[in-house]
């Protein structure tokens, strides 16, 4: 604060120039995955989801044999086929460690804002509070996109360093050449980024509830373990269709010839569902409640 | 002065006006129908002790919290309405400096002006280092904000609320753990701003701090507002009194009497007794004296006593570390 610099700011203009068009989201949507991508926690969940398929490639290198049938679905073609490594690594990450990572990031988004404090300050720059939730829930898509490719990426290279690499046998019994079983693994993690679009829209939600983001984190964590269960339970056979785990395993239909989009269509349906009412709950939430953190 | 009176600069033209304001939290009310009043161009001290609904007024104000009744005018404008074409001409600090740890300070500052809809990217930079610049910190502008010591979060904070130009700057608390070289910085930092238009709205509990850089000042206690005004109203509004030293004390006293005082004694001292009276305004103080010397009543000493701004603080504040229920 020395007398000797200049009042005005340089090149700041004399008044916020509040005629240029209205300006998109978009310096705030580049700003919201800076800060998420370039977060250590970020990134620490990105690696625990990256050692899936490293665990899975080594154990099955390591013990002689994996008896057809037994384990994962796929586990016991990997030794023929490094790619399986990929699918079978997806399959055993789709009930826990996917909501896992992605209800910590879904949660974070409001809660965590307001528990730094930064949340005033966003909202007084002004980010306006439909933007930032917009944002926000955009970023919490992009790490839900970011996490299935992860799984893929690592397992598709564990499994070609410690496994042979040739042509897959579809579910259908056609084979398709290693190319073409790259481009499956990219639909499968379309099929999940879709498959969590639902939960991160809950945890958007409770994370306006709240201004401790573990809470609204682990809340989210439960309910999708609660959701899977109650999907298990023949009682509640009524309800199955509406719990957005349903199909959270149905993306078996990728790997058929031709490619089967029941599931994916009935999914994408369900999931727009659980973002439009969830995304409403946010909205009434967050655009009415007072910021005292 | 009372609390519901207003500088006399036309209402359309203050800077921040509310009515009515009023914030209840359950049975509470943390802000009880206040009618601020800030003139544009003031330095504006926004006093109360711990607790007496200054930080809630704060936000109530940048419509981060919405008021139970009342309303609020920023700008010539109603808020929380009209917040987007407010708030990019406000620069704010509220309740202490909050920032991203795990970022350095410049990048903080992008962020926060990023959230900004209308501010400028290709300036970005430059407003950015200036700020920095501004508030002592270009040196520290790329170490993560996580190493910071409390000053320099401090300083963080109000270089953010220094990233455009602002025309209004509400700055909670801006000394708040500053050594005694940064609260100086602060000081001359409010002034130079003020010299250049910015009106700058500051909430303390210190009234020397109070003193030293503002020009108007409102006070809080619980939750109401019970004064406000130009520093010089307000200290005018504290009571003066007369205090004579004379050997006449009886004869004094009818004279104060017949002059409508309300005369009482005070110690007497080796010269004679002495005698206070409030002076309420209806007779000069100094005329006081030549009706004292007409009437024979021999004087030995006369002075005039003005209650202090700091008296007339703790006279609306209440003394003590009681923090207001």
């Amino acid at each position: 604060m020395p007398s000797s610099v200049p009042a005005e700011v340089p090149g700041a203009p004399a008044v916020p120039d509040l005629a240029l068009p209205r300006r998109s989201g978009l310096s705030l949507m580049v700003s919201e995955l800076r800060v998420l991508f370039g977060r250590r926690r970020t990134w620490a969940l990105l690696l625990a989801l990256a050692a899936i398929p490293i665990l899975i490639a080594v154990a099955v290198r390591l013990s002689s044999s994996v008896p057809a049938g037994r384990g994962p679905a796929f586990l016991d073609r990997i030794t023929q086929n490094g790619l399986f490594v990929a699918f079978t690594a997806m399959l055993v990450s789709v009930p826990l460690f996917l909501p896992l990572t992605v209800g910590v990031v879904a949660g974070d988004t409001i809660a965590g804002e307001a528990n730094m404090g930064t949340l005033r300050y966003l909202l007084v720059a002004p980010a306006g509070r439909v933007r930032l939730l917009l944002v926000k829930y955009a970023a919490a898509l992009t790490f839900c996109i970011a996490a299935p490719l992860t799984v893929a990426a690592a397992g598709a290279a564990a499994g070609a360093a410690l496994f042979p690499v040739g042509p897959v046998t579809l579910l259908s019994g056609d084979v398709i050449q290693p190319g073409e079983a790259g481009l499956r693994m990219l639909l499968i993690a379309a099929y999940l980024a879709v498959s969590l679009a639902g939960l991160s829209a809950i945890g958007l939600f409770l994370s306006t509830l709240t201004v401790v983001p573990v809470g609204a984190m682990a809340a989210t964590v439960v309910v999708s373990v609660v959701s899977q269960v109650a999907d298990q339970l023949p009682q509640l056979e009524w309800l199955h269709p509406w719990l957005f785990s349903h199909y959270w395993l149905g993306f078996g239909d990728m790997l058929r010839q031709p490619v089967l989009w029941d599931a994916f269509g009935r999914n994408a349906l369900l999931q727009t569902g659980y973002i439009a009412v969830f995304g409403a709950l946010a909205y009434a939430r967050f655009t009415t409640r007072d910021v005292l953190s | 002065m009372n609390p519901g009176s207003r500088p006399d600069t036309g209402n359309a033209a203050l800077t921040i006006e509310t009515r009515g304001l009023t914030k209840r939290f359950g049975h509470q009310l943390a802000v009880d129908a206040v009618d601020l009043a800030v003139p544009p161009g003031s330095v504006f001290g926004f006093l109360g002790p711990n607790g007496s609904g200054k930080t809630t007024t704060i936000r109530m104000l940048l419509g981060l919290a919405a008021a139970t009744s009342g309303t609020v005018n920023l700008l010539g404008m109603d808020m929380p309405g009209r917040f987007q074409e407010v708030l990019p001409r406000v620069g704010a600090l509220v309740e202490g400096p909050a920032f991203y740890p795990f970022l350095s300070g410049s990048a903080n500052l992008h962020r926060l002006d990023a959230a900004g809809r209308h501010t400028v990217p290709a300036t970005r930079r430059a407003r950015v280092d200036a700020a920095l610049e501004r508030v002592g910190l270009a040196h520290a502008a790329r170490k993560r904000v996580h190493a910071y010591s409390l000053g320099m979060k401090q300083r963080l904070g109000i270089a953010n609320a220094l990233l455009s130009h602002r025309d209004l700057l509400v700055l909670d608390e801006p000394t708040n753990g500053l050594d005694p070289q940064g609260t100086r910085e602060v000081r001359h930092l409010v002034r130079s701003l003020a010299r250049n238009g910015t009106t700058v709205f500051v909430s303390s509990h210190l009234l020397p701090e109070v003193e030293q850089m503002c020009t108007h000042a409102a006070v809080m206690r619980a939750g109401r507002l019970v004064a406000q005004g130009s520093l010089a109203e307000l200290r005018r509004a504290g009571s003066t009194r007369a205090r004579i030293l004379t050997p006449d004390a009886g004869d004094a006293r009818k004279v104060l009497l017949h002059l409508g005082l309300e005369p009482a004694d005070a110690a007497a001292q080796a010269e004679g007794g002495v005698l206070v009276a409030d002076l309420d305004g209806s007779i000069p103080a100094e005329d006081l004296v030549a009706h004292l010397v007409a009437a024979g009543v021999r004087v030995r000493g006369f002075t005039v006593e003005r209650e202090s701004l700091e008296d007339r603080f703790v006279a609306l504040t209440g003394e003590g570390f009681d923090v207001a229920q």
